[in-house]
């Protein structure tokens, strides 16, 4: 996406060295100011991106070799020692676990409801935009107010908890799938939106070819939407695996990652650590190691991409 | 859901069986059309149902909510929404989340259209590679950062305050804004601003007098987008701001709701004023909003 464009840009704009040196100071100069005034003006967001990311992320990396509390300025050195607790503390293989069986779902339940949901509204003619519009708007409600909505429709003794005698969330076996759900309930529909803006990309006169072959439309789907918006699918699988392990709001708000640990994911874990337990070195190292794994999944993604030439 | 809708669908299918390849000649569309709105709309009561019950129990009685949590009010207690606007603070919340999400709407419309513009239309060395990083940068675990951040913020004094957390929210943003407004500025004709430059203008008068008329709704999508985003955040919300006087509306709700009396039918009516406007909003511009969103290919789970 972003190559494509860029070298479109680079493609559109040799007129700077296409201007003739007539008059030859102006065009130094100017030249000049183009160059410099580039960075000039993308100045504030490098200092934004430096101050909120980047020096942070980078004491975050020092901390994590260090015994900090995260509230003091004392810090001391100790090695790989928080990164070896790491494998042996319950807690943080737990939440991992969980962030594995997280994304799985997520790669499964709200993907296939998306495509679903896309491509019969990509070949209906009547309702289409009110129907994406619907399907959209629990991505706009706020995640504490999703999480209230469901909190009193799951409630064991009010809601549908009582309804067949469960309590999907204070129950040990069912709150992760709970919680899952709930999050998927707000999630599905922006995928929804993204399939279909990709699909309605797609050349019509290859569905009618297919139609003159006998393809129905599970067929077609298979047959030419699937391969068409693979870029997309693609792109979305990537973003999926990455916003798996950002997971946070869903579960803080309605388990607080219990009971007993039960929804615990990483990002939880590392939470309770820096702000409950006062590790912050500790918290500091689960960080680093889920951006680690962020970075070998777009990594992955990017090497495939580049040997099949997957590009919009 | 999924669950649920499919074996309705495939029985559908299964049991026009016999005519099914013949109807899928002539239409494209075995399991029928019938089918396909019964699945959609089946799709929109899974996502909308919960909401329109959320209003339901908004105006019920408690009593009439521990009897009925599932159906319909049979009063319309609207007093629940002042109650609830009186008891959750909600009232010093909204003034907060306005102040909060103006301050940032602005700070990255800015922040974000200058830098679009060197992306679009300047000779930046290395403009690629920094694309990447901001891609990349976007997409790191808030918790690699969190802690250091939270004490850099604590030591500058920008910690527990409004303008700390307009900040981040700036730096988390901005760099979506940056790459939604490039893609849409490259879609803008040049010849204007070669105009203006042959004409003697700088870049900064390039840039305010041709450049920014003409990206007015770019910005209007980055600005909805961020204040959408900024509005509804949680997670720093909840860590940067303590004082119950400085808490947006996100925290000010979830404060509201982790109280001692589970009074659903408030948190219920509290919990509506907060999505009301931007229920209103999405309402009212919702192809920026959808388009602004989806294109991007930007969101988060």
């Amino acid at each position: 996406m972003t190559i494509s464009e860029s070298t479109a840009a680079a493609g559109a704009g040799p007129d700077v060295s296409r201007i003739p040196a007539p008059h030859r100071p102006g065009v130094l100069a100017r030249l000049r100011d183009r160059r410099v005034s580039g960075w000039l003006f993308l100045l504030p967001l490098i200092a934004f991106n430096l101050f909120v990311v980047l020096v942070p992320s980078a004491f975050s990396v020092w901390y994590s070799f260090t015994d900090w509390t995260g509230i003091s300025s004392k810090a001391n050195f100790i090695g790989l020692e928080n990164y070896r607790n790491l494998l042996r503390d319950p807690e943080f293989v737990q939440g991992l676990e969980h962030n594995v069986l997280w994304t799985v779902f997520f790669l499964i339940v709200p993907m296939a409801m998306g495509l679903f949901g896309a491509y019969a509204l990509s070949r209906i003619r009547r309702f289409r935009l009110l129907f994406r519009t619907l399907y959209f708007i629990p991505y706009i409600v706020a995640s504490v107010v999703n999480a209230s909505i469901w909190r009193s429709i799951l409630d064991p003794q009010n809601g549908l908890g009582n309804l067949l005698h469960i309590n999907p969330l204070g129950d040990q076996h069912l709150a992760l799938w709970s919680v899952e759900f709930v999050n998927n309930w707000a999630w599905w529909g922006f995928l929804v939106v993204v399939f279909l803006a990709a699909m309605q990309g797609v050349n019509p006169s290859l569905y009618e070819a297919a139609t003159m072959d006998g393809a129905g439309a599970t067929r077609q789907f298979f047959a030419v939407t699937l391969p068409a918006i693979r870029p997309t699918f693609a792109f979305l699988g990537l973003m999926t695996i990455i916003w798996s392990f950002l997971a946070f709001d869903y579960v803080y708000i309605l388990t607080q990652g219990g009971p007993a640990g039960s929804t615990d994911l990483l990002s939880t874990v590392a939470y309770r650590n820096a702000f409950s337990n006062l590790q912050g070195g500790y918290a500091s190292a689960t960080g680093i190691v889920m951006a680690f794994i962020s970075g070998v999944v777009v990594t992955v993604y990017l090497v495939i991409r580049k040997t099949r030439e997957w590009e919009t | 859901m999924s669950v649920a809708v499919s074996p309705d669908t495939s029985a559908r299918g299964a049991r026009g069986g016999g005519t099914a390849p013949a109807r899928g000649r002539r239409r494209g569309f075995p399991i029928g059309r019938t089918a396909v709105y019964v699945a959609l709309t089946a799709l929109a009561i899974f996502s909308l149902g919960p909401i329109v019950l959320f209003f339901f129990n908004a105006l019920k009685t408690n009593s009439e909510y521990a009897a009925d949590s599932l159906g319909l009010p049979t009063s319309w207690t609207w007093s629940n929404f002042t109650s609830a606007w009186s008891q959750a603070n909600m009232g010093a919340g909204l003034w907060n989340s306005l102040q909060i999400v103006l301050g940032t709407v602005a700070i990255t419309c800015v922040v974000a259209s200058l830098a679009a513009y060197a992306l679009a239309r300047l000779k930046v060395r290395g403009a690629s590679a920094f694309m990447t990083y901001l891609l990349v940068s976007s997409a790191l675990p808030s918790q690699m950062f969190l802690v250091p951040l939270f004490y850099m913020w604590a030591r500058a004094g920008l910690y527990d305050t409004r303008i700390g957390l307009v900040l981040i929210y700036c730096g988390l943003f901005s760099p979506f804004g940056t790459l939604l407004l490039r893609s849409f500025l490259l879609g803008i004709p040049r010849e204007m601003e070669e105009a203006a430059r042959v004409d003697g203008a700088g870049e900064l008068r390039v840039f305010l007098q041709v450049v920014l008329p003409n990206a007015v709704p770019g910005i209007l999508t980055v600005a909805l987008t961020t204040g959408l985003s900024a509005y509804n955040e949680f997670l720093f919300a909840v860590t940067m701001i303590q004082s119950d006087s400085k808490m947006p509306l996100s925290t000010t709700f979830f404060t509201f709701q982790q109280g001692f009396t589970q009074n659903f039918t408030l948190i219920s009516a509290a919990g509506f004023i907060m999505i009301a406007p931007m229920l209103i909003l999405f309402l009212l511009l919702q192809r920026r909003f959808i388009n602004g969103l989806a294109n991007s290919g930007m969101g988060g789970i």
